[in-house]
């Protein structure tokens, strides 16, 4: 163990709007708390403007801790942190990108992270298998995964599934100088009298994988999303907006980014009942030449409601976004290539085209990362 | 509501008529052919709602007359209607202003041009009918345009004026016109009434232009902002104002050439200031007893004068530089207060002082807190002003007091 060679350190946490509010308030928060036990100082808030908080949508909290309540002051003078030495993404899919809110563009999920910093995400997907997915570097920082999937434990309630605790030990192992494993085990046990909890955070330490990252290492496939915001000489007067017209979307505020999981379509399947246009409350669905309905992923925010009320069954199956390098729409695809868009759908959703064929075990793995609004059985852990 | 309007063509004459400044705000209504109006009962506010009432029930007027539940719905009703639209008319006084407040924040920040009288009446408690000026005073830093009427014929003039310069998409924000309760709102004076060809000349047809909110111009006014936009916003209400300025001289030009009334200048009214050493300085009716005290005191051979601020905001600073650097001293007379403020003076007083700060030739500028609940000031009262000017004269730093004329001890 040594003294840290910077005065202060700075950690984000990049969550999913509401379902996740409770679980990064707890891991900024035990991140202070864990590095007081060694006599630092800190603080952690949230991001003002990500209030109120639309589901889904990427949002930050912080900690800042610093060795002395002077250098802390210098660490808050900016109120948000342009620069982090640690971006924590408890939800793998979130590496896609974030836009938080209307103008924000898409921003890459490293873009605070300072050269040679640390991006830690919870993923049961491999350091490579994220990084594919992951804007490419500017500069050179290291991935780091820690074991679990995206964890919507609730805001009001917090059901409990140590995704805090094992992000604080893969913490402690690349911030030994100011969150160490003892003290982040001492602080979980104080907290909780249990013993399975502070065992949590040493299989987060133990389990944590390290992927140095390169500048220029990341895929080059997402949407570029950057707006220059317009100044007074050239805003409406009156606090007045172009309202959007009938069928055009907000080009300055997409929201998929908001997306752990895709609802993907099996059009062979589809009976054109209108159930899935008529409920989306972000009027994703266009309507096809056929009469079918697909999905326009500019502007979907995977609330899953069309697969809940979709009336067939499998016939909008909610996907892993992390699985999909793209944002088409796919009703093109199936048109040209009905049997090449069918093969694509089984292996993505791990569901037959075939509805004769029952797959539910290919299927349930599919949407391990549930959402709960979509599947409110699928939270794991804790009690109620 | 389908009122027919009867021989307005042909009875189209300049009339002189005894009005109070209620009515003739009412009158104003009815040459500006207003599309909503708002009302709901305050005194002093009360009497232009009567009037306009009447001219409704009399059939000289057509005009949406909707009764609010409160000031609030009174003032958001015709915060809407503009933004559809429509030229509208809304009032209150004291207390009644203030409960309608979040509304008349918004109304500046929306820049849609309302335009209000606040019949300035004491904030309760304790109850008090009298004028006093810290209702209207209290949107000054809003957006709103400030006018202030000596007279009956000033406020239906100043009406007349507030519709152009506020609807002018220079500017587009809200006027307030300060109306003094009892000594304007309900004292009876002759006004000459202009004909409504002559009003058509200088008001044109009210047009929101791509701000209008209507079917066939998809707009969304006032989203929710974050600190991205704010400043931003704030900056083109800044700019507004700014421009007001210059809006505000234009339209007095050519309200002045159309209709021969509204004196020099557009912001200030001088008296007797030519050849004068010490000068008041206030707004509203208390020039009244001030231009009598000047013409008594004139006969004992003291160079007193009076300048009477016309438009609060925008302030006209480079005016009143021009016109105050001309004397020894300048006794501000507020008929409000401002508890705790810079040497526990009024807000005009303040904002005077503040306006000479950084001019090199400047007179000692006194303050009076004179008036208020609309208490009289009465002629001993006028003289103690005048000499306590006069005093200030020899040292700038006696300014930095600021009397209570005409209280009890």
């Amino acid at each position: 163990m040594s003294d840290p060679k910077e005065t202060s350190t700075t950690v984000e946490v990049v969550y999913r709007g509401i379902f996740q509010k409770t679980l990064a308030q707890r891991i900024c928060r035990s991140i202070v708390l864990a590095a007081r036990k060694r006599g630092h100082t800190g603080t952690a808030f949230a991001r003002y403007g990500d209030s109120p908080e639309r589901n889904g949508v990427p949002a930050k909290q912080f900690a800042v801790v610093a060795v002395n309540d002077l250098e802390l002051e210098a660490s808050m003078a900016k109120y948000e942190p342009a620069v982090v030495d640690v971006s924590i993404a408890v939800d793998d899919t979130l590496v896609k990108g974030v836009e938080s809110w209307a103008w924000y563009g898409r921003q890459p999920i490293w873009k605070p992270v300072k050269k040679d910093g640390f991006l830690l995400v919870t993923s049961d997907n491999s350091p490579d298998e994220v990084l594919a997915q992951t804007d490419k570097a500017e500069r050179p920082y290291t991935l780091v995964t820690v074991p679990g999937g995206a964890s919507f434990a609730g805001l009001w309630v917090f059901k409990d599934d140590h995704t805090d605790y094992r992000v604080l030990g893969a913490l402690a192992k690349i911030a030994p100088d100011w969150v160490r494993l003892d003290d982040v085990m001492a602080l979980i046990k104080e907290q909780t009298k249990d013993e399975s909890a502070v065992q949590s955070a040493q299989y987060g330490y133990d389990a944590a994988q390290l992927r140095p990252v390169k500048a220029g290492e990341g895929t080059s496939g997402h949407e570029k999303l950057q707006f220059d915001k317009p100044g007074w000489t050239t805003m409406r007067p009156g606090i007045v907006v172009d309202a959007r017209k009938p069928g055009e979307r907000n080009p300055q505020f997409k929201k998929y980014t908001a997306r752990t999981l895709r609802p993907v379509v099996n059009f062979d399947t589809c009976i054109k009942c209108t159930m899935c246009w008529l409920d989306c409350p972000d009027e994703c669905f266009e309507v096809t030449p056929e009469g079918h309905y697909e999905v326009v992923y500019q502007a979907c925010i995977g609330c899953g409601i069309c697969a809940q009320v979709c009336p067939v069954t499998d016939c909008i199956v909610m996907v892993d976004e992390l699985r999909f390098e793209d944002n088409e729409d796919k009703w093109q695809f199936w048109k040209k290539d009905h049997d090449g868009y069918n093969k694509w759908f089984e292996a993505k959703s791990g569901v037959s085209a075939d509805p004769k064929v029952r797959t539910p075990a290919a299927r349930q793995e599919g949407s391990s990362n549930a959402n709960p609004s979509a599947n409110p059985t699928s939270a794991s852990g804790g009690d109620e | 509501m389908a009122v027919q309007v009867k021989e307005r063509e042909h009875q189209d004459v300049e009339t002189e008529q005894l009005m109070s400044g209620c009515e003739a705000i009412a009158e104003a209504i009815r040459l500006a052919d207003v599309d909503v109006m708002a009302a709901y009962p305050i005194r002093p506010y009360d009497g232009v709602m009567q009037a306009a009432a009447k001219l409704i029930a009399n059939g000289k007027m057509d005009v949406e007359y909707i009764v609010a539940d409160g000031e609030h719905s009174q003032f958001e009703i015709v915060k809407h209607a503009c933004a559809v639209g429509s030229r509208v008319f809304v009032g209150s006084s004291g207390v009644g202003w203030f409960y309608a407040f979040e509304a008349i924040a918004v109304t500046a920040g929306l820049r849609l041009p309302v335009v209000a009288i606040c019949g300035n009446r004491a904030l309760d408690d304790p109850g008090a009918f009298g004028t006093e000026h810290n209702d209207s005073l209290a949107v000054r830093d809003l957006g709103w345009l400030l006018p202030w009427a000596e007279t009956a014929q000033e406020a239906m003039d100043l009406a007349l004026m507030a519709w152009r310069v506020g609807e002018d998409k220079r500017v587009s924000l809200p006027v307030a016109i300060g109306l003094d309760g009892a000594f304007l709102t309900h004292s009876q004076q002759i006004v000459k009434i202009p004909t409504q060809a002559a009003v058509n000349k200088f008001l044109p047809r009210f047009d929101l232009g791509d701000r209008l909110l209507h079917p066939d111009n998809p707009i969304t006014i006032a989203p929710q902002v974050d600190q991205d936009w704010l400043m931003e916003i704030r900056m083109q209400n800044d700019q507004a104002m700014r421009k007001a300025h210059d809006v505000v001289s234009e339209a007095h030009a050519e309200f002045k050439k159309l209709f021969g009334r509204g004196g020099d200048s557009p912001f200030l009214d001088e008296y007797m200031t030519d050849d004068a050493e010490y000068v008041v300085f206030g707004q509203g009716t208390l020039a009244l007893p001030m231009k009598v005290a000047i013409r008594r005191l004139r006969k004992e051979g003291h160079k007193v004068g009076l300048v009477r601020l016309k438009w609060f905001r925008p302030f006209p600073t480079q005016e009143i530089v021009k016109s105050l650097s001309r004397f020894k001293a300048v006794g501000i007379i507020d008929r409000d207060y401002s508890f705790g403020s810079p040497h526990y003076g009024g807000v005009l007083y303040n904002e005077v002082r503040s306006a000479l700060y950084s001019q090199e030739k400047r007179p000692t500028i006194v303050g009076f807190i004179a008036g208020l609940g609309g208490r009289e000031i009465e002629q001993p009262m006028a003289t103690e002003i005048f000499e306590k000017t006069k005093a200030a004269a020899s040292d700038i730093k006696s300014g930095d007091i600021c009397h209570w004329i005409g209280v009890r001890s």
